[in-house]
């Protein structure tokens, strides 16, 4: 058809890398944020991009990348996305080094890179310990380039309610509510793009923004669209624990020789400077010869578990643990990791050049998300999934830094693929009746109005925090079906009283509590989906660590849990991975060679 | 033994066309606690000092790790970002209130995306040709990379702007972060080739003439950029550009 439209949803890294391709057809995008783009949860990403580029004489390639993103997700990831985004990782990094992302360079005024973890190879680029900010500001740069030329608009500033979709199921546009006038509205478009990022809302506390409340796919969700491997979360391990959120200390610091260690002896008091190096316990090192502080991250949060809860090794009994680059040089610290290190000396009023980091491990990352096929499309046609919210690249567990290229990936395809859609239709939105988009608009102002004028009992601030206290405590790093079981039946209790919430403002402007209680109900949802899909599992995988199971499991569980909505029951369903490319074998990092 | 606890003075605004208002709340201490973490708990339990009831505050917020510049606000007078602002360090009573060169929307909400149309005025990007495969960028020096990455750390959150004296009524100064990232995308390589079309844009009302180097923006800059040595650059850049583009056609 002529002149169509694609609406994008989330303006991170995905989003944005979707709206160039899009833009680049000369297709009219229009791409809505809640926040301004500029400050999407990329800008948190710290460490760096994988790309095999072989800069370092090593023989890397390609085909290493790969095969070390499938061994570390465990052999749960599609092969051939995975494996598409590893061939294409290199000229993601050109062209970023072409839109003028700062990265580190070598003497001969090269990219830099360096190693992170499950890997034995250089092959992160970097900028400083700033790289997510460095590539979102790249790609909005260029974005904005395009909405001077009036190819790109946007809408800052709305959040997304839900998809508007027709007799037939086919995606046909968004309906979503202006964050300052409240105003609900309908927008027509040919295909839509979701790029709407992280759920750590749905943990309490999590390295991740505010923004990442995984409302939208969780709407989506709700309205038939698949959830596949909802269940694996990543925990890093090296974060700065808080009550507002826990601050990530990137990978980087021990990929530029930072170490990870405890007091030998439990209970040890003294001040970490005065703790000989014959008395200090190298944990991973010990562990993991070959690896040592560089194993992948589910493999290291299970270690600093081990030796807080197992051997109560803690630091003076506490849940932390020692994250050093104190022996690094101050001119390396300060060209490769200044930004995590100045907001460690900003938050917590030390400075890790001179004393050792505590840290302990925090939610960080889903590597489950909206089902994707390989061209990024949804079982909803016309509606595609990239980046974060969506489950293809990362399998059981996300390798550091893989994270930024699979969401440029991932949006590219995407754009691609929406335009395709868009061009394949018929017919466009203009033969779709307005009571459809009608319809849903009223459906959501409907669930507005309720909310607003409802006198209840609930504070939707207590629900919140139970249920993240409630997931944090069963569903993250140690997993027992038990305690998933009592998960469950609270947030089916929190589902309950939710119905109940009062409001502690009823105004229609700039309305930020109704704004948040709509995403409460679309996080409480989505808490289930993970939930379930972990009791379920029974087998460790990756990231999902269950002793009663303490195996991977291939013969039963080498496959995508697929999650569907019916009425507020969740149903799961499983399909084969595609392991065409790469047999899976046993995963093990403890082997000195 | 009772909680300690601290007062904390918030101005209220629900819309731009209603009076301000100033409401006093008394929190709970807790050790580690930011001036987000004070603004959840109003949220949690929003009843002012004398125990009234009211609304939660309005905010902008987002990474909560001073890096997406959305939390800027004026803390006891000075424009800094709520995340980053610890409780203990700051003296009490706390005072909130928005910034005051940007449209308000509510509380301390305030509209910052004039920021992003001079982002747009100025042409801050580099004119690739497309995202197509056309091989690896330019070399940099190290050195370059580490002049160029301080001013590629800007977070857009207006600290600059507000505390700035040529921001205001009659004068509508773009600002040092602005300028900056002039600077930062003139600097490049590909960047430079279109050097001229930023510098105009940055000549007449509102430009880098209207920078009367008050030196404040550097003192308030979360981030640390070298604010005023852009200015100065800027400066020298436009002035080359205005007496040798004018005179020979290019700069």
């Amino acid at each position: 058809m002529k002149n169509p439209k694609v609406i994008i949803v989330g303006g991170g890294l995905a989003g944005l890398m979707a709206a160039i391709r899009v833009a680049e057809a000369s297709v009219e995008v229009e791409l809505f944020s809640i926040v301004p783009v500029k400050r999407s949860h990329s800008v948190c990403a710290q460490g760096g991009i994988n790309a095999a580029k072989n800069l370092k004489g090593e023989g890397d390639s390609t085909w290493q990348h790969f095969d070390d993103t499938i061994y570390g997700g465990d052999f749960l990831a599609n092969q051939p996305l995975v494996k598409g985004m590893c061939d294409e990782a290199p000229a993601i990094v050109d062209l970023l080094d072409r839109m003028g992302v700062t990265f580190n360079r070598t003497p001969e005024g090269l990219l830099d890179f360096r190693r992170f973890g499950g890997t034995m190879f250089n092959r992160t680029a970097f900028a400083g310990a700033t790289t997510g900010q460095q590539l979102l500001y790249a790609l909005d740069e260029q974005v904005r380039r395009f909405e001077s030329e009036g190819k790109v608009k946007k809408f800052e500033g709305w959040t997304f309610l839900s998809a508007v979709i027709d007799e037939r199921g086919t995606g046909r546009g968004i309906c979503a509510m202006n964050l300052k006038t409240m105003e609900v509205r309908t927008f027509p478009a040919d295909s839509v793009i979701f790029c709407t990022g992280g759920i750590g809302a749905i943990f309490g506390q999590s390295t991740n923004s505010v923004v990442c409340t995984g409302s939208a796919q969780s709407a989506l969700f709700q309205q038939g669209a698949y959830y596949a491997n909802g269940e694996f979360i990543q925990v890093h391990p090296t974060a700065i624990p808080g009550e507002d959120k826990c601050r990530l200390m990137s990978e980087s610091a021990r990929g530029e020789g930072g170490r990870m260690w405890v007091p030998k002896t439990p209970g040890d008091t003294r001040d970490a400077k005065q703790i000989p190096e014959a008395e200090r316990f190298f944990f991973l090192e010990e562990w993991y010869p070959k690896y040592g502080n560089l194993v992948p991250r589910d493999v290291a949060t299970r270690a600093i578990h081990k030796i807080v809860f197992e051997m109560k090794m803690g630091l003076a009994g506490q849940n932390a643990v020692y994250l050093d680059v104190s022996h690094i040089s101050r001119e390396i610290l300060d060209r490769k990791l200044e930004g995590i290190l100045e907001i460690y000396e900003k938050f917590v009023g030390v400075d890790p050049r001179k004393e050792p980091m505590r840290v302990f491990p925090a939610m960080h990352y889903t590597m489950g998300g909206l089902w994707v096929d390989n061209n990024q499309a949804t079982n909803l046609p016309g509606i595609f999934a990239a980046g974060e919210c969506d489950y293809q690249y990362h399998g059981a567990n996300r390798l550091g830094a893989n994270s930024l290229v699979s969401c440029i990936y991932g949006g590219m395809l995407a754009g691609v693929a929406a335009v395709k859609y868009a061009h394949g239709l018929e017919k466009g939105t203009e033969s779709i009746a307005s009571h459809i988009y009608d319809h849903e608009r009223r459906r959501q102002e409907e669930m507005n109005d309720k909310l607003l004028h409802q006198q209840g009992t609930e504070n939707p601030i207590f629900i919140w925090r139970e249920m993240g206290n409630a997931m944090t405590e069963h569903v993250t790093v140690v997993r027992y079906n038990k305690g998933m079981e009592q998960a469950d039946t609270k947030l089916r209790e929190l589902i309950e009283r939710y119905q109940k919430i009062n409001l502690a403002d009823r105004t229609q402007w700039s309305n930020q509590t109704l704004a948040f209680a709509r995403e409460l109900f679309n996080m409480l949802a989505l808490a289930r989906v993970i939930t379930l899909g972990a009791i379920a599992r029974n087998e460790s995988r990756g990231a999902h660590y269950k002793p009663d199971f303490p195996e991977r499991d291939d013969p039963n569980w080498l496959k995508t849990t697929k999650a569907s909505y019916n009425g507020g029951d969740i149903r799961l369903e499983y399909e084969a991975v595609d392991v065409s490319l790469l047999p899976p074998r046993t995963r093990k990092y403890t082997a000195k060679n | 033994m009772a909680d300690t606890t601290f007062i904390l003075k918030v101005k209220r605004q629900l819309r731009p066309d209603e009076t301000a208002h100033w409401q006093e709340f008394e929190l709970r201490f807790r050790p580690g606690m930011n001036i987000i973490t004070c603004l959840r708990d109003i949220a949690e339990r929003p009843v002012t000092r004398d125990g009234r009831d009211t609304t939660p505050v309005s905010y902008d917020a987002n990474c909560l790790e001073e890096i997406c510049g959305a939390c800027a606000m004026l803390i006891n007078g000075y424009p800094r970002q709520a995340c980053s602002a610890l409780v203990e360090h700051l003296d009490k009573p706390i005072r909130l209130e928005p910034l005051t060169k940007f449209p308000l929307v509510r509380d301390l909400f305030v509209d910052r995306s004039s920021m992003f149309e001079d982002l747009k005025r100025t042409k801050c990007w580099i004119p690739i040709d497309g995202t197509y495969a056309l091989g690896e960028g330019p070399r940099v020096a190290p050195k370059a990379q580490e002049v160029a990455y301080p001013l590629s750390r800007c977070i857009t959150c207006g600290n600059c702007l507000e505390i700035c004296p040529r921001v205001n009524e009659d004068s509508h100064f773009v600002g040092a972060a602005i300028v900056s990232q002039v600077r930062l995308f003139n600097m490049h390589p590909t960047g430079k080739m279109h050097a001229k079309e930023r510098l105009e844009a940055l000549m007449g009302p509102g430009g880098i003439q209207d920078c009367d180097n008050a030196q404040n923006c550097v003192r308030v800059c979360p981030k640390g950029i070298p604010l005023t040595e852009s200015l100065a650059a800027i400066n020298g850049q436009v002035l080359k550009h205005a007496i040798f583009g004018w005179l020979f056609g290019h700069d």
